[in-house]
């Protein structure tokens, strides 16, 4: 048995895709510990190497140039953009190739399906679209299809699934890279439509079952599904960008294991089940992390609503806040024995994170104790804090989560940098905020908290925070990489202490 | 597809969502964002499929080829994008162990 044919055949395929399966286990396992985390990154990529050069092989390619065109593409567009993406937009980047991952998996449901219809390959390459409804009636007899239930349900929910990942974090990334605003959209009937459309798949689905020839119903649950990925996005506010995108992240790996089923490839099926439960655990712990259902998120449209402000509006609040510069800031900072630094977006937008690790390094120096709080919703996604605090070189064991709370009460000093609801003391004591009930850090129990913050205005999800008013809070105005420089500059000025 | 077939790629399909659910509930929050962006150059793994499709004429003339060859692009765009962004992520994850040890 000579070379090539060991590896074309299926027998061999099928054993490297075992083989595969385990190093994207072994990968995910090894992504349990920072330590291992990078290695275990290129087990999964070695897996995903062996794969694709075993599939190569297969006896059923007649052609390599589609291929190879497509995969320099592919791997050029992929390659800059992950080298070139700012760690701020990394919620972005994930989104958009959430996108090409569910577009992926629907066209490859729907090439699948006209293979097997034998209707397509006999078209000249134009004007396919409207001639392939006639030709798919044409034949009577589909190949393919024994009248199979699963196959069936599985094909047509690949398809639903794939588009409908691909529109929602296409959605989504237009969202988070903030080309359209990002408070909830919301237009009439919202949820009686996105309803309809979501019997109307069903329907077709019914339909497409009973007539499996007729292609226009499987192009009617492609359309429909393209929809209705854009409608069921679009309402749901920037605040709650980090559940949604770990559900089209979920998503795109269903939409993989329905594919799986479809040409009945177990590493498909495998690798898919992994992702889809990856994000379902992670949309758990932010939903969790929010004290929301996911029905509140998805069909909610929290964020940006008027009412969460109250009647008064902005900044009406009762009671007095204080505030103070920069170098006040650093001359108490200067005092303090302990520190709990608490990022959230607004360090992300004004580009704070290296300005930050060095105001932690020239505490540390003077041998205050200094740590992060990272709350699981800071930042548009699950994470996102913690990525770029690493990027600008802090190491990741002074990051805390919510197990820090017990720290507060012996802290000198809360700075609160671009935060806002997950600090907000009103989740505790007020049952009539929206956040009632959601884990938030107990900053206000450290003897001073700084609020690095623009203005007054209400965060992301407009709602006041009484936090800003407590005895024990200082405001600080403007731009967070600024004032952290001018608390830096104030320190060195000191010298040492 | 027959019976037993089916049979047998469901009992992968569940114990592989069990698998996943183990192994996931153990990477730590601050690994969150890398799990993801791994997470997705996985699910890149449709490639396989956009392969065969793809190669199946293997030229531009039919229908299927073309729909193959955006499959193939769309899921090489997140296999590549995916590993490579997320190495580049998980590369600045340090300790204070890390650097100690190097010097």
């Amino acid at each position: 048995m000579n070379v090539i044919t060991l590896l074309s055949a299926e027998w061999f395929r099928e054993l490297v895709y075992i083989v595969a399966a385990v190093f994207f286990i072994l990968g995910l396992k090894m992504l349990s510990n920072p330590r291992t985390a990078r290695s275990g990154n290129w087990f999964s990529a070695l897996g995903m190497f062996l794969a694709i050069a075993v599939t190569l092989f297969s006896k059923n390619i007649s052609g390599f140039q589609m291929i190879i065109a497509a995969n320099v593409i592919g791997l050029g567009i992929g390659y800059v953009m992950a080298k070139k993406v700012p760690m701020t937009a990394m919620p972005e980047m994930v989104a958009i190739f959430n996108g090409f991952g569910g577009a992926a998996s629907a066209l490859v449901a729907i090439s699948e399906y006209f293979a097997r219809t034998d209707t397509l390959e006999n078209l000249p390459a134009n004007d396919v679209a409207n001639q392939a409804g006639q030709a798919a009636e044409a034949i009577a007899v589909v190949a393919g299809f024994n009248g199979n239930v699963i196959e069936f349900t599985t094909m047509v929910l690949s398809v639903f699934v794939g588009m409908l990942t691909f529109t929602g974090s296409f959605i989504a990334f237009v969202k988070l890279a903030e080309w359209m605003n990002s408070k909830p959209v919301k237009f009439f009937m919202q949820h009686t439509l996105n309803l309809l459309m979501l019997l109307g798949v069903i329907a077709l689905g019914i339909l497409f079952y009973q007539d499996p020839s007729n292609a226009n119903y499987f192009w009617g649950i492609a359309a429909i599904s393209f929809i209705l990925g854009i409608t069921v996005t679009i309402p749901i506010g920037g605040a709650d960008m980090p559940v949604v995108i770990a559900l089209l992240n979920s998503y795109s790996g269903i939409a993989v294991a329905m594919t799986g089923f479809v040409l009945s490839n177990n590493l498909l099926i495998v690798a898919g089940s992994l992702v889809g439960a990856s994000g379902i655990i992670l949309t758990q712990i932010m939903c969790r992390a929010m004290n929301r259902s996911l029905f509140n998120v998805v069909f909610g449209g929290f964020g940006g609503d008027t009412a969460a402000v109250g009647p008064e509006g902005p900044g009406a609040h009762t009671g007095h806040y204080k505030s103070m510069g920069p170098e006040e800031a650093g001359m108490t900072l200067d005092m303090a024995e302990s520190v709990i630094i608490i990022p959230g977006y607004g360090m992300a937008v004004s580009q704070a994170q290296h300005a930050v690790k060095e105001l932690a390094k020239l505490l540390e120096k003077r041998g205050i104790d200094v740590k992060f709080a990272i709350h699981p919703v800071a930042g548009r996604m699950p994470g996102h804090m913690n990525v770029l605090l690493a990027e600008a070189g802090i190491d990741y064991d002074k990051l805390y989560d919510m197990e820090i709370n017990s720290h507060f009460s012996h802290t000198d000093i809360s700075i609160v940098i671009g935060a806002n609801d997950v600090v907000n003391p009103a989740a505790k004591t007020s049952p009539s905020s929206p956040i009632y009930g959601m884990p938030v850090l107990n900053v206000e129990e450290s003897r001073h908290i700084f609020i690095l913050k623009r203005s007054m205005k209400p965060g992301f999800a407009g709602i006041e925070n009484e936090l800003f008013y407590k005895e024990n809070a200082t405001m600080i105005f403007g731009d967070a990489k600024k004032t952290i420089e001018a608390i830096i500059h104030t320190l060195e000025e000191m010298g040492e202490r | 597809m027959d019976v037993v077939k089916i049979m047998m790629v469901l009992y992968v399909f569940v114990l592989s969502i069990f698998a996943g659910f183990e192994l996931i509930s153990k990477v730590p929050p601050t690994l969150h964002t890398p799990l993801m962006s791994g997470s997705n150059a996985v699910s890149g793994i449709t490639i396989l499929g956009a392969i065969l499709v793809a190669g199946k004429y293997g030229d531009w003339s039919h229908g299927i080829s073309i729909l193959g060859f955006f499959a193939v692009l769309f899921a090489a765009i997140n296999v590549y994008g995916g590993y490579v962004v997320t190495d580049r992520m998980l590369q600045m994850f340090k300790s204070k162990k890390d650097k100690i040890k190097k010097t």
